[in-house]
């Protein structure tokens, strides 16, 4: 079996704590003073890759984990975050603070950057918390013509290059298996990210982070799609509380929804 | 009517005065980058080492052919588009100028074992929001039952089939370049599945074969090329436009009803099959058993959480009162992560969404990764015994209590009503 070599693509989202508020001119989520992490799918995806080399899951070995994010120059802490956790170094791809790539555009770096560091396995979030557009590995996979496994629950390698994944299907699991090359997405049961402890923080910053840019990659930031609104959605109306449960049945009636 | 010449010369703007002569073919450019025209098929060519031409003066088509070896394809396509433009005068047609014209929509149907999956049918509802004509699509190993029954959907006006059993499982790698195939033929406009499992699972794949930016979980249509979708987990909803020349789309299933099948007479036509091979093998599955109703479908829904305490607790406290509603059974995130309720019923962001009639929130406080996948709920009541939980926010009757005593009693009411 060919030895991982790993990319795992990392993105800086809003923390999944903090609730976004809408600018005022109405174009977009407030981001500035906002605190951001590393997108909380994508941490599964890090988890992951060092934990098939600790755990020697994959019979010819992980021979690089490179985690690679594009967005402003604050994406490098969420690569420094990834390489605390175990990557072994990291690409940051500079993009300008509030130009947001499009999933498609992401993709194709992924694809080149995938071609470029030889990578055998990809493994993404199966969505950001701020997007939720759930496309990127899709659109890598179908550009780079590889397998995929989306929303894995449970990835376990074979003999010959073959790789199981258990995927979170509506109502269910299914299983697949495919061969390297492959791009996996994560789903939230595959694992329990690890804190980055303060030694490996420190070791972290001493691991190489390559500065590259959209150009580099022979891309531009092209936009398919166009924000024409960003708005708060229609408040609900808490309706108050009931005294105890028949209050509540005559409520639920007197709503129609008994 | 649409044929190539036809859909080409749509898709071309005006000419514009100020771009520079492409070096290449020595056109201006008229067309878009080629890359999401009428030959998707173009991105697939590799991306050479050009990428450091100079910048100055690039035409949209100059950088795309600075990161792609122009190749005889290519130019056939200009000068096809060339003899368009001097044979015949164009009328300045904007981006937005064909709108309502030749506008056609592919519905993607899902089936299991030749059911049509009565979700799925939802595609449609979106579809005619659209205006233009509306097809469907389905493949399988046996599926003619379930294309007749599509069939009847009112203003539907083909059913596209293949019977492959190949494309039992809606196995991406073969399932996408079936869709493109079946896509290309048809020159349809917009495309559209549910944001379901397999909806995510091979329209972005499809989106990227035909280089287009796919528009996912949408909720609302506003016209063809404008919608409203949620994003940062409901906190905030976009509406954004699209400019790609083929919009794949997945909708939010419980933001359009699924079309009835009634009295529609749609012909069902066989699609072509491209015969690519899967490179992924399907292996297993393991589905969850219920006589409940669907959770997704489903028009009340009672939903449990952390304040469970145990899976035992939750079979005995949830179930009977699921059962005295007629309602499905859900879940949050903590309850699913302890081990109270399969994974399948989660509701949330990385969940199910849903939008019943009732839904009932039991020992949930209310997170924001919940509530993504609930607000929209007619009715939210809630109990729990935190009367600070940020669920009673949202609810519309909520009632402060334990639920070891609150639920069972609840539960017997109910059923003596």
């Amino acid at each position: 079996m060919s030895a991982l070599r790993i990319l795992v693509p990392v993105k800086r989202v809003i923390d999944y704590a903090v609730k976004p508020r809408v600018n005022k001119a109405q174009t977009a989520v407030e981001t500035a003073g906002v605190k951001h992490s590393m997108n909380p799918f994508d941490e599964l995806s890090v988890e992951e890759s060092v934990r098939i080399r600790e755990k020697k899951r994959a019979p010819g070995g992980v021979e690089d984990i490179c985690a690679i994010s594009a967005g402003p120059t604050k994406a490098q802490d969420i690569l420094r975050t990834a390489m605390a956790m175990g990557a072994d170094r990291g690409i940051h791809v500079e993009v300008k603070e509030g130009d947001d790539l499009e999933p498609l555009t992401v993709a194709k770096m992924l694809k080149a950057a995938a071609e470029q560091q030889k990578s055998n396995l990809v493994i993404l979030g199966k969505q950001s918390i701020d997007d939720d557009s759930a496309q990127t590995g899709q659109m890598l996979a179908g550009l780079l013509g590889w397998s995929q496994a989306t929303q894995a629950s449970k990835v376990e390698f074979g003999e010959g290059d073959s790789v199981t994944v258990t995927k979170e299907v509506d109502g269910g699991v299914e299983t697949v298996r495919a061969k390297l090359p492959l791009v996996v997405t994560t789903d939230l049961r595959l694992n329990e990210p690890r804190y980055a402890s303060l030694p490996n923080i420190m070791k972290a910053k001493k691991k190489k982070l390559d500065k590259l840019t959209l150009k580099d990659f022979g891309l531009e930031n092209e936009k398919r799609l166009k924000v024409l609104k960003v708005t708060e959605p229609p408040a609900r109306q808490g309706g108050g509380k009931v005294e105890d449960v028949d209050g509540l049945v005559s409520k639920l009636k007197e709503l129609g929804a008994l | 009517m649409r044929n190539g010449n036809r859909r080409r010369r749509r898709n071309l703007g005006p000419r514009p005065p100020g771009l520079p002569v492409c070096r290449l073919c020595r056109l201006r450019h008229l067309l878009k980058p080629p890359q999401s025209r009428t030959r998707p098929t173009l991105i697939l060519v590799d991306e050479g080492d050009g990428g450091n031409e100079d910048e100055a003066g690039k035409s949209s088509h100059q950088s795309t052919l600075a990161a792609r070896p122009p190749t005889t394809r290519t130019h056939t396509m200009l000068f096809a588009a060339r003899r368009v433009l001097l044979g015949r005068a164009v009328s300045p047609i904007g981006s937005s100028g064909y709108r309502g014209r030749f506008l056609s929509t592919l519905a993607i149907l899902e089936q299991r074992g030749g059911q049509l999956n009565a979700g799925s049918l939802s595609a449609f509802t979106a579809a005619k929001k659209l205006g233009g004509t509306v097809h469907g699509f389905i493949a399988g190993s046996s599926v003619s039952a379930a294309a007749a029954q599509a069939a009847k959907v009112e203003g539907v006006e083909q059913i596209v089939t293949v019977e492959n059993e190949a494309y039992e499982k809606g196995l991406p790698e073969n399932y996408a370049p079936l869709l493109v195939e079946n896509i290309k033929k048809g020159n349809y406009t917009h495309v559209v599945g549910g944001h379901t499992a397999f909806g995510k699972n091979v329209l972005p794949r499809v989106a990227a074969l035909l280089d287009s930016q796919q528009i996912s979980d949408i909720t609302g249509v506003q016209d063809d090329k404008t919608f409203v979708r949620p994003i940062y987990a409901g906190n905030a909803i976009a509406t954004i436009e699209s400019s790609d020349a083929v919009k794949i789309i997945t909708i939010r299933g419980t933001a359009f009803a699924p079309a009835t099948a009634e009295a529609g007479s749609a012909s069902v036509v066989q699609g072509t099959d491209p015969k690519a091979d899967s490179t992924t093998e399907w292996v297993s599955e393991d589905l969850a058993k219920s006589d409940r109703p669907d959770l997704a479908t489903a028009s009340k829904v009672v939903s449990g959480g952390r304040g469970l305490k145990s899976k035992e607790d939750f079979d005995k406290v949830m179930l009977p009162l699921a059962d005295a509603l007629g309602a499905a059974v859900g879940a949050s995130r903590a309850a699913v992560d302890s081990g109270y309720a399969d994974n399948s019923l989660q509701v949330g962001q990385t969940g199910k969404v849903v939008a019943p009639q009732l839904y009932m929130a039991v020992g949930i406080s209310g997170a924001i990764q919940h509530l993504a996948g609930m607000k929209d709920s007619k009715v939210i009541a809630a109990i729990n015994k935190d009367a600070d939980a940020p669920i009673f926010q949202v609810a519309d009757v909520g009632l402060v209590g334990d639920l070891f005593e609150k639920v069972p009693e609840l539960t017997e009411k109910v059923k003596s009503s």
